[in-house]
């Protein structure tokens, strides 16, 4: 019954997401007023509850494990840990594809709820889009990967969930990162309202920026939680392989770090009209690449669920008719559109479209870069492009980006003298060559982490230069925001260079009561013993390791086999100190008896993942800095008019007593 | 030759997972590590840009899968025996493909990947100086 009540929910979550495209773009016809037009935005509401009652549904399933209903016995088991139950509802295909509609359609329901900023018509043509691009993807859900099949004979017992996702970081990641990429939907729809009704004003940006900036904060959190799952869960210490799954979230993310800056232009000076809207389209776009990567079965990993062909070509329709529908509206309005204020190089705008562009052909490597193997591989050329591609590619980039970023917020809006602001410039001018000198010559390290290093000291120090002559307290929330982001951009940098400049690994096999060492740090294997959890079993290794010849840690690394499905992971184990982190990883016995042992010490490596937490920690800021203000701005609104009416009423009763 | 029957025991490890992994020990420097540090350090550059042809984009320097392992030890045993590490790149592509390495090299192929860069950087040129030459 559970399972009819969600299928049913999902059907009419669907008709209404067709009624509310048809009632939008109806009403946008009809000027924005009338029956029709008051239908869109309850549909919008009630569209957002019927999904959740269906998703809600499906979690139900997986929690009681179900195993009549197809999606619960091919991916659960009835012997798992209830959070896993539970986050493999949205493991698999069907259930990760009806989070994402779920999460659509509450965006959409959220914007109808509450978005008043707007002229009326061009908030149903947005609804009307939400509600078009909502309606392909539950076409795509209802028809080709239905989440509540019934299986004709229920199964005995489940088949269970890969281990390698067994995990808590699976719990969070998915709906993390499906969140960020579907609140980036909103931004795509209010770019087409704004295109068919030509409403392209600082109203449209300020009534984008927070979504946008909310969908990149957990776009921000999902990548560095991924990121962070696989450093410590595939036991090799790498926390980034330019694997296609990893590029497809980084696309949104670079697309949506170049829109919400072009967005803050337009809401502020009225500038980058077309830019802003380019960019909305885009940045979606980007999300739809990136699911069909993930969920058509083109590349083949755990990410990887479906492996149907037919479910591909239907992410490529719709792909091809959503992009390219929005595509071919900006190109028949674009011209419409003015293209807005005008301002000079040596300006803060003038910094932002140079770290846009930048952004954007990054953004297009790495599109270039995990598209082309797969393009050369349908004429049976099989290419491999990796880190050695993307790193110094990126970085010619990159370089002048971090360049830019470091002195862009020091300049003033709409004209600038470099001159003006020289000794901020002069300042980190000597940070960068200091760092390039000590760490280039000094210490001998290669050419990109040095690079790295130089520019995230320089930038560490540039990203607080904005508060210079300040009165801190009175500093807007907006303005700490952007500190805290690109401050933390300049610690993940650090992190990231420092990991790959000074890294040590040491394999060995060491007996049990043996010892070994790595960079600073002594190593002591006291036992290994085997131990047993709710659904494996694993060999655990007892380390004591000591920094420095201090106090030793305990770390207790083991290799898991899991039996439903059979498999087998390492799970590593850590001893973070604040100047890195120690990785241990247990392996197999040698036949002489000795265990392996796998140790790296990665000085700075948690910074990577710090800072990654402190550029969402500044997304937050920002987006509590423009909430505050909008929503004092409207009750000054309602005061303003309060106050009139006063006086109105007061005017009105001296005139009565004047005739009086 | 040695290669190959370590090739096609590793097909049959994959096919049969979990018995025969354990029966069958990795090559010797698959999880060693060589003792002069020079040496180690020019094979991890090398392992590095070597794909792991069982794995989803993983170079041979993370990966547990015994395919890894095996390639693993020949990059460190040619190393060791003083080949270059180009050459060891070579003979790896000679047997496996291109596919097997991660280094950038323009070919008939790959030249796209060199070109659209190229092509990026004059269009992104080209932008700044068009929108920001008018501004002024």
């Amino acid at each position: 019954m559970i399972a009819e009540i969600g299928h049913a929910a999902l059907w009419l979550a669907a008709a209404l997401a067709a009624l509310q495209m048809l009632a939008g773009f109806l009403a946008v016809n009809a000027g924005g007023e009338g029956d029709v037009a008051r239908l869109v935005r309850p549909t919008a509401i009630m569209q957002g509850v019927l999904a959740s009652v269906a998703f809600a549904m499906l979690l139900w399933l997986f929690a009681t494990t179900d195993l009549s209903v197809k999606l619960v016995a091919a991916n659960s088991h009835s012997m798992k840990p209830m959070i896993f139950k539970l986050a493999g509802a949205w493991g698999n295909h069907e259930g990760s594809m009806l989070l994402w509609v779920t999460v659509m359609s509450l965006a959409g329901g959220l914007i109808a709820l509450v978005e008043r900023r707007l002229p009326e018509r061009t908030m149903q043509a947005t609804l009307a889009a939400q509600g078009l691009v909502s309606l392909g993807f539950y076409a795509f859900l209802i028809l080709s990967s239905n989440p509540f099949e019934r299986l004709p004979v229920p199964a005995p017992e489940g088949m269970g969930l890969n281990p390698l996702l067994q995990d808590i970081g699976l719990a969070f990641h998915p709906p993390t990162l499906y969140i960020g990429y579907v609140g980036l939907s909103v931004a795509f729809s209010f770019a087409v309202g704004a295109l068919l009704t030509r409403q392209v004003t600082p109203d449209f940006a300020s009534a984008m920026r927070p979504w946008v900036l909310g969908a990149w904060v957990f776009l921000t959190i999902g990548i560095t939680a991924g990121s962070y799952w696989a450093y410590y869960e595939l036991g090799w210490g790498g926390w980034w392989f330019w694997d296609p799954v990893e590029n497809a979230s980084l696309m949104p993310w670079l697309a949506a770090t170049a829109l919400l800056h072009s967005a803050s232009v337009l809401a502020s000076r009225d500038a980058l009209r077309i830019w802003t809207i380019m960019l909305g389209v885009v940045a979606f776009s980007m999300s739809m690449v990136g699911t069909f990567l993930v969920r058509s079965g083109i590349l083949t990993s755990v990410h990887a669920f479906a492996v149907d062909p037919e479910r591909g070509t239907f992410i490529l329709i719709l792909l091809a008719l959503f992009i390219g529908g929005a595509l071919l509206l900006f190109a028949l309005r674009a011209n419409t559109i003015n293209e807005g204020e005008r301002f000079a190089i040596a300006s803060r705008e003038g910094a932002l479209v140079f770290n846009n562009v930048m952004l954007s052909a990054i953004l297009a490597i790495v599109l270039l870069g995990t598209l082309y193997p797969l393009l050369t591989e349908a004429f049976d050329v099989r290419v491999s492009v990796g880190p050695p591609y993307f790193n110094p590619v990126g970085a010619i980039f990159a370089v002048p980006m971090f360049l830019v970023m470091a002195v862009g917020p020091l300049l003033r809006w709409r004209q600038d003298r470099l001159d003006r602001i020289r000794p901020e410039i002069a300042l980190f001018a000597a940070v960068v060559i200091a760092a390039l000198i000590w760490f280039g010559l000094v210490m001998d390290v290669a050419i990109l982490p040095l690079l790295g290093l130089a520019l995230a000291v320089g930038l560490g120090v540039a990203s607080f230069m904005p508060l210079r002559g300040r009165k801190l307290t009175r500093v807007p929330l907006a303005t700490w925001g952007m500190v805290v982001a690109h401050f933390g951009i300049a610690v993940a940098l650090l992190g990231m260079a420092s990991e790959s400049a000074f890294s040590e690994e040491r394999l060995a096999a060491v007996q049990e009561g043996g010892t070994t060492t790595v960079g600073p740090w002594t190593i002591t294997l006291r036992e290994v013993v085997p131990v047993a959890g709710p659904n494996w079993t694993a060999t655990e290794a007892h380390i004591l390791a000591s920094y420095d010849g201090g106090e030793p840690v305990y770390l207790g690394p083991q290799a898991r086999n899991f039996w439903a499905p059979p498999q087998e992971t390492t799970e590593s184990a850590l001893a973070t100190r604040w100047n890195g982190q120690l990785y241990a990883v247990v392996g197999d016995r040698a036949p002489d008896g000795r265990w392996q042992v796998r140790l790296w010490w990665k000085p700075l490596v948690t910074l990577i993942w710090f800072g990654g937490l402190l550029v969402a920690v500044g997304g937050v800021l920002a987006l509590l800095g423009r909430v505050v203000a909008d929503l004092r701005r409207r009750s000054i609104a309602r005061k303003i008019v309060e106050r009139r009416s006063e006086e109105e009423a007061f005017a009105r009763s001296q005139a009565q007593e004047a005739s009086a | 030759m040695i290669m190959r029957l370590l090739l096609s025991l590793a097909a049959f490890v994959l096919a049969v997972p979990l018995a025969a992994q354990d029966s069958m020990p990795p090559a010797p420097y698959a999880y060693r590590q060589l003792d002069d540090p020079a040496q180690e350090a020019a094979a991890q550059d090398l392992m590095e840009t070597l794909r792991c042809l069982k794995c989803q984009s993983q170079s041979i320097a993370d990966s547990d899968a015994p395919m890894a392992g095996d390639l693993r030890h020949q990059v460190r045993i040619r190393i060791a025996a003083g080949e270059e590490p180009e050459a060891i790149r070579q003979w790896l592509m000679q047997r496996y493909g291109d596919y097997v390495s991660y280094k950038p090299e323009v070919s008939a192929s790959t030249w796209p990947l060199f070109a659209i860069p190229l092509l990026l950087v004059l269009v992104a040129g080209g932008i700044l100086v068009g929108r920001l030459r008018r501004r002024a």
